[in-house]
This record gives structure tokens, C-alpha cells and sequence, in this order.
């Protein structure tokens, strides 16, 4: 698992290795939903039928794929939002709740203020980034300053987010006529708005959908490559990483876990704000009691699945979206549309498993292969997780392994 | 090094524990909904005049005991009469399928497509316009407005029943305090707290009166959330109120077990929750129950329907004057207080009492 295990192992292995986890885990999550549906005495092959079948007619078919690209959008950017926070070993639980704050003060913000078109898009979605990031960024000062793990603030801070949204909704930023069943801010005028991609789909000869295709897709595709370079190919994100793998080895070597955990933390925030703007600038130019909701909660899931690289995580946002889209139609065929949450959580189940056991397996071939090289127990304490290594040995930072990067905390100075 | 390798393990535990029990917390709170959907699609042959009617339920699906339940009961009073057959629709969790959902229902050729709840209220004029041939009604929402001739809405004055209900309780309560607990702090619900508020007070000027709402606007766990529902009235009993008013859907379950764990009172809404309630020890307890007709008004509409007589782009109101909400009697623990209620009532029928919808 780690980039500093020895060499040795083969590209072609290891990559068979990565691809094993995710795909037994669907392999299992598929069997156990079929035992499902079989159990409450439906057929689990219609099931997976009316799943994969996109529709009869062209026009059908174009609608359902606009349709799971909509819906794969913002589980996407969730995904995203949480795995940045994940690489480094923080467990950002707050994603739904800054999203949920960035959407208002974005929508509000939109709807206040009158620019010309591009610039008031770049507008909202700067005050939707700045905002998540603001709110995530209380849970990265508590944890800097004074220890508070981000699992416990940033779950609390959920609550807060949403009364927070709840009174500012009903109070200084309601638009909708008092009285209306629906509270919502104000409408965004049409400069604010995200033109939409469906332009695209008829000039490439397809039938015209029911519904507009998000031009959020762009953005959602430009962050996600954004963030996946700055991971990979920038100090930061190898800071990033590093403190993840290992939060004292990286304070050993000059990384202020401190500065990490801020950065990391507005970083995962700025793009969990983004997570409503798919919907806000694409179709309801508002933000109501009746948004959205959920997504940063679907977004652990979906990080999950995607064993946090961008790509894996569009898969998976993918994979949830075809998941959700079916959920109406099943209800037709007299399938619970339940069995999509049931197939969504075996499979996220099936996936952390079948990833502990993949990693268990890669890393006893690659002690297997240094103890051949060196003759010497390899990569001592390199893992992470229940995985004990067979060797019960004793890292070369003596045990005071972290997974916060915070030194000073009283976490870090338990033995 | 032990301590070490646990931590980080737990953290990966934590995450795991909270993936699959929000994956679980999905299932388990349209397991109703859904799984009772089964018994739904067997109501008729099919007929080519017979009526095809899609049924778009609110957040929670079917088998609340209350709202949806009630809605599924207008349906199937109207295809007991008419003949036909019904398709059924549960949102998810999140209520980002709502569109398609009801989009789907019109498609498929079910007409009418009937929308409960007015959640639905930002979709159902987008959806009507892009299906200019199927009739669409939507419960809770007024349409009038909009401007679509093929939506009808179906509203109810729940400020009206509601008011009776504060009224039954001002006169009831042996403590002079009374107790009110909101689903959600939206403005529907606030109706009722309006309503209610203002009951007891035309009935009892000195009455102390606590209303609290479980979550705010836009959080939508509050209709189906009994623990909270349960801690919210239990404080209200606590602090001396005697009867607790709820209008919180799934979560009333919780201000029932409340009320029987105080030995005081409690009011029910939408249904006749005394009927509603398998436990005993809970219909002990079930003063009344705010009825408000989703059932009735469904029906209406769907007989409207048949007849050919439905106008579309135009709201109808049931209120007090057309037994569309009203007080339920089961139980007869407010029996003795008719006399008072009905003077009300035709105070507010006649106009002299005008009930606010605000608190």
C-alpha cells in the first residue's frame, strides 16, 4: 500500500491487486442483494434487469443517461470533498453540512448581487467554495488548537450547519412570499446561471432528453483533475499524502502537520461547496426546505468505493447514480426501492473488506519479496489498520504513530 | 506500537460503522414505503376506461400511520367505487428523485398522477408542463397561482382543526399548561402551532402554552424521528404541561410514549390516531385527534376525475364547513366538552373567528 514498500512486486500484479478489491466486492454485494430480493420473494434478475436496462426508445435512453450524470455530478464532488480529507487520515463527516451552508450563502449571495454572466457564475461558486472551506476550517482550528478530534467537531458542527441554514432561511435570506409552503432564498437571475450541456448531446446527433444536462459536469471534470494533479504532483500533495501514510515520518522529515491539517481541511470544505451547486445553478436557481439533501453523507460512501483516487471516485458516483436512477422503475416492476440502498450499502461493505483483505495480501507478498531481498523483516510498522503485519515489530519511530499529524496533541503523546 | 496500529484501526472502523449505518438508516426508513408497494399494483384489470392512477407519496412512503397512509386510503376508497388500479412512488431519502419519479409515473401513462405533500411543490408545475395530457393534483400546495391547467391543488385549513384541538386541550388540561411539538419547522406545520395557539387562548385566556419543533427548515428527520419526538414531549410533561399536541408525522409515536410513561395526554393528527396505535397504553392516551381528510380530498378528486369534472389550474380548499379537517371522537374522552367545540366551530364557519396561519 505504501508508495516506499520495496520494489520488486510487478506494475502488472499490483494493479491486478488494486482492481481485485473493488470488483470482488461487487461480485459479493450483487449475490447478497439477489439473496435479498430473493428472500422477499422477488426476482432478483428483474431486478438487475430494470438496473441496467437504460430505456426502449433513444429519447428514453438519452433521458436516463442524463439523468445518472446529473445525479453522479454532485455524489462526485462529495466523494471528492471527503477523500481529500481521507488521504491525509482526517475523516471529514462534515462535508454535508458545509455543502449545505455553501449552497445558501452561495444561492443568496447570487441572487443579491447582478454581474455580468461568467462573472457572476465564478462569483457564486467562489462564495459556495469560500464558505465550505470557512466551515471546515473551524473543525481544522479545534483540531490544531486543541485536540478536538474532526470525527466528534465535525459531525456536531452538521447540526449547527443545518439549524444555521434552517434560520437563515426562514429569516434574513428568505425570498419566497410568507405564507408559501416551500421556503426558498431568492431566484438567481439568469446570468448567475449555469448554461446547461444539452446542446451538446442533440449536436452529437442524440435525441433530445426530458431533462438538461448539468454544465457542472465541466467543473465537477476540471476539479477532479485538478485535485488529482495537485495530489500527485505537487509538494502539497505529497505532504499530503506522506502525512496520511505516516504523520511522525513526516514531521521527521519538515512537514508542519499543523499547517496540514488547515490546509488539508479548507481544501476538502472548498470542494465540499461546490457539492450543491450542480443543482442550485443547473436547476432550481434557488435554495429551498426542499434541496437536496444527503449528498455529503452518500459522499463517505462513494470516497469509500473509489478508494479515494479521482477516478475511482467518478466510478463510483457512476456506479451510485445508475444505482439511484433505477430505484423509481423497481418501484414499478413492485421491487422495494429499497433494494438499491441495500445493494449501495453491501456494496461500500464489500468494498472495505475486500480492500482490507487485498491490502493484506499485497503486503505479505511484498514482505515476502524484501525478506528475499534483504534477508531482514521488511517495512516495519508501514501498515495501517487492523492489518497486523506477521511480524510483531517495532517501527523506527518506536510506536508514537498518529493518524492526526498533530504532534503535541494528547493524542500524540500517549505511547 | 500496539496503541498505534488500534487507532488508526478504529478510525477506519468509525468510518466503516458510520458508512453502513447510514446505508442501514436508508433502509430501514423507506422499508415501509416500499415494501409494502408490493400490495399496491394488484387493484384492477386494467380496463381501457379504468383509472390508471400514479400516487407520488411523501418523504417516508407509505405505512406512516398517518399522512401517506392516508392519501393510499382516498385511492383505494375511489378504486373500490370506480374500478382501476394504482401505481405507487417513494422518493429517496434525500428527495433528489421526486422529478423523475413523478415525471416517470406520467410517462408510463398513469393518469392522473397525484402528488402527496407539498414537497412536491417546486417540481409538480415542471412535470405538468412537459405531460400537457395527464392530470396531475398535488396535496398541500396551492396551484392556483402557477397557471397550469392541467394541476389542481388540494389544500386543507389544518389552523382550523388545529384550533379546535387547542381548544379541547385549554379546556382539558388540569394544569393550565399545555404542550405543542412540530415535525419540522415549515410553514405547513406552523399552521397548525398557529391554529392551535390560538385555540387555547379563545378558550383560556391564562393558559401556558410550550411549542417546540424538532428540527428546523429544511431538515426533514424531524416527521420521522420518535426518540426526539419522545424527549421533546417528555420535557413538556416534565416541566408541567399536561396535554402535548403533536404534528410531527412519524415522530407523534415518540409524544405518545411520552405521554404514557407521565400518565398525561396527548393529541394525534392527520389520521384517527386512536385507531391508528396498536398498543393499548397509547389509545389510553389519545385525548383526539386533529383529522385532516387527505382521504376525502383524494377521493374527491379522483371521482371529479372519473366524471370528467375536474377544472384544473384551480385549488381546493377543505376546511371545517366541508369536513375536510375536524376533530375525532374515538375513545370519548371529549365528549363532554362538545357542546363547547361545536360553538367554536361555528364561530369559525360562520366567519366571526378568523384563525391565523402564523404563529
Amino acid at each position: 500500500m505504501s508508495p516506499a514498500s520495496p520494489g520488486g512486486m510487478g506494475a502488472v500484479r499490483r494493479a491486478g491487486l488494486a482492481l481485485l478489491g473493488p470488483v470482488l466486492a461487487l461480485v459479493v454485494a450483487l449475490v447478497i442483494s439477489g439473496i435479498v430480493i430473493a428472500a422477499i420473494g422477488e426476482d432478483p434478475f428483474t431486478a438487475l434487469q430494470v438496473i441496467t436496462n437504460l430505456g426502449e426508445t433513444p429519447a428514453a435512453q438519452v433521458q436516463a443517461i442524463v439523468v445518472i450524470l446529473n445525479r453522479a455530478v454532485p455524489l462526485f464532488l462529495a466523494g471528492l470533498a471527503v477523500s481529500v480529507a481521507f488521504r491525509m487520515g482526517l475523516f471529514n463527516i462534515g462535508v454535508e453540512g458545509q455543502y449545505r451552508l455553501a449552497t445558501i450563502m452561495a444561492a443568496a449571495a447570487g441572487a443579491a448581487v447582478s454581474l455580468p454572466a461568467p462573472l457572476h457564475v465564478l462569483f457564486i461558486i467562489v462564495v459556495a467554495m469560500v464558505v465550505g472551506a470557512l466551515w471546515a476550517g473551524i473543525v481544522a482550528v479545534l483540531k490544531v488548537t486543541r485536540g478536538v478530534s474532526e470525527v466528534i467537531s465535525s459531525i456536531m458542527l452538521n447540526f449547527v450547519a443545518l439549524g444555521l441554514a434552517g434560520y437563515l432561511l426562514t429569516g434574513p435570506l428568505r425570498g419566497s412570499a410568507e405564507g408559501d409552503g416551500i421556503v426558498t432564498t431568492s431566484e438567481i437571475p439568469e446570468s448567475g446561471r449555469f448554461p446547461d450541456l444539452t446542446g451538446v448531446l442533440t449536436g452529437l446527433g442524440l435525441a433530445e432528453p426530458r431533462s438538461e444536462l448539468f454544465g457542472f459536469l465541466v467543473v465537477a471534470v476540471v476539479v477532479g483533475v485538478i485535485v488529482s494533479v495537485v495530489l500527485a504532483r505537487t509538494r502539497f500533495g505529497f505532504d499530503l499524502r506522506a502525512t496520511g501514510l505516516s504523520p511522525s515520518a513526516a514531521t521527521a522529515s519538515g512537514v508542519d502537520t499543523r499547517r496540514m491539517v488547515i490546509s488539508t481541511m479548507l481544501l476538502s470544505g472548498a470542494v465540499a461547496g461546490l457539492i450543491g451547486l450542480p443543482d442550485l445553478l443547473g436547476a432550481d436557481y434557488e435554495y429551498g426546505t426542499e434541496f437536496t439533501a444527503g449528498l455529503g453523507f452518500l459522499g463517505i460512501a462513494v470516497a469509500l468505493l473509489g478508494r479515494n483516487s479521482p477516478l475511482g471516485i467518478a466510478l463510483a458516483a457512476l456506479l451510485f447514480a445508475v444505482l439511484d436512477r433505477a430505484a423509481p422503475l423497481l418501484q414499478f416492476e413492485d421491487i422495494p426501492a429499497s433494494v438499491v440502498t441495500i445493494i449501495q450499502g453491501t456494496i461500500v461493505l464489500a468494498v472495505v473488506v475486500a480492500n482490507e483483505i487485498a491490502r493484506r495480501l499485497a503486503r505479505r507478498s511484498a514482505e515476502r519479496e524484501g525478506a528475499r531481498a534483504t534477508g531482514a523483516p521488511p517495512e516495519g510498522g508501514g501498515g495501517s489498520g487492523p492489518g497486523t503485519p506477521p511480524t510483531p515489530d517495532v517501527g523506527p519511530d518506536g510506536g508514537h504513530r498518529i493518524h492526526t499529524g498533530v504532534p503535541g496533541t494528547p493524542e500524540g503523546a500517549r505511547p | 506500537m500496539r496503541g498505534a496500529l488500534m487507532r488508526k484501526g478504529s478510525v477506519r472502523a468509525t468510518a466503516l460503522l458510520l458508512a453502513g449505518g447510514l446505508a442501514l438508516a436508508g433502509c430501514a426508513s423507506d422499508e415501509d414505503g416500499g415494501g409494502e408497494s408490493n400490495g399496491g399494483g394488484g387493484g384492477g384489470g386494467g380496463g381501457g376506461d379504468e383509472l390508471r392512477i400514479g400516487l407520488a407519496y411523501d418523504t417516508g412512503g407509505r405505512g406512516d400511520r398517518s399522512f401517506n397512509d392516508s392519501a393510499y386510503a382516498g385511492v383505494q376508497a375511489a378504486i373500490d367505487e370506480l374500478g382501476g388500479e394504482v401505481q405507487e412512488f417513494s422518493p429517496n431519502d434525500g428527495g433528489s428523485d421526486r422529478v423523475e419519479g413523478l415525471a416517470t409515473l406520467a410517462e408510463q401513462g398513469y393518469d392522473p398522477v397525484i402528488a402527496v405533500g407539498f414537497a412536491y411543490g417546486d417540481s409538480i408545475g415542471e412535470v405538468a408542463e412537459d405531460f400537457p395530457d395527464t392530470t396531475f393534483a398535488i396535496i398541500d400546495s396551492e396551484v392556483a397561482e402557477l397557471g397550469i391547467d392541467n394541476v389542481t391543488g388540494i389544500v386543507f385549513a389544518e389552523e382550523q382543526g388545529s384550533f379546535l384541538a387547542g381548544v379541547a386541550a385549554a379546556l382539558k388540561s388540569q394544569t393550565g399548561q399545555i404542550g405543542f411539538v412540530g415535525g419540522v419547522e415549515s410553514p405547513l406545520i406552523q399552521k397548525f402551532q398557529a391554529g392551535y395557539e390560538a385555540g387555547a387562548r379563545a378558550a383560556r385566556p391564562d393558559i401556558v402554552i410550550t411549542s417546540e419543533y424538532i428540527s428546523p427548515a429544511g431538515d426533514f428527520s424531524g416527521f420521522n424521528d420518535p426518540a426526539r419526538g419522545q424527549i421533546l414531549a417528555q420535557g413538556m410533561y416534565d416541566g408541567g404541561a399536561d396535554i402535548v399536541y403533536h404534528a410531527a408525522g412519524g415522530s407523534g409515536t415518540g409524544v405518545f410514549q411520552a405521554a404514557v410513561a407521565s400518565g398525561k395526554l396527548a393529541i394525534g393528527v392527520d389520521s384517527d390516531q386512536y385507531e391508528t396505535v396498536d398498543d393499548p397504553a397509547q389509545q389510553a392516551v389519545i385525548m383526539t385527534s386533529m383529522l385532516k381528510r387527505v382521504d376525502n380530498g383524494v377521493q374527491a378528486f379522483l371521482t371529479d376525475f372519473a366524471e370528467g369534472s375536474v377544472e384544473g389550474g384551480t385549488d381546493t380548499r377543505y376546511d371545517l364547513e366541508s369536513e375536510g379537517v375536524d376533530l375525532s371522537t374515538t375513545g370519548g374522552q371529549i365528549d363532554d366538552i362538545q357542546a363547547q367545540l361545536d360553538e367554536f366551530r361555528q364561530q369559525i364557519i360562520s366567519g366571526e373567528i378568523t384563525v391565523p396561519t402564523t404563529p
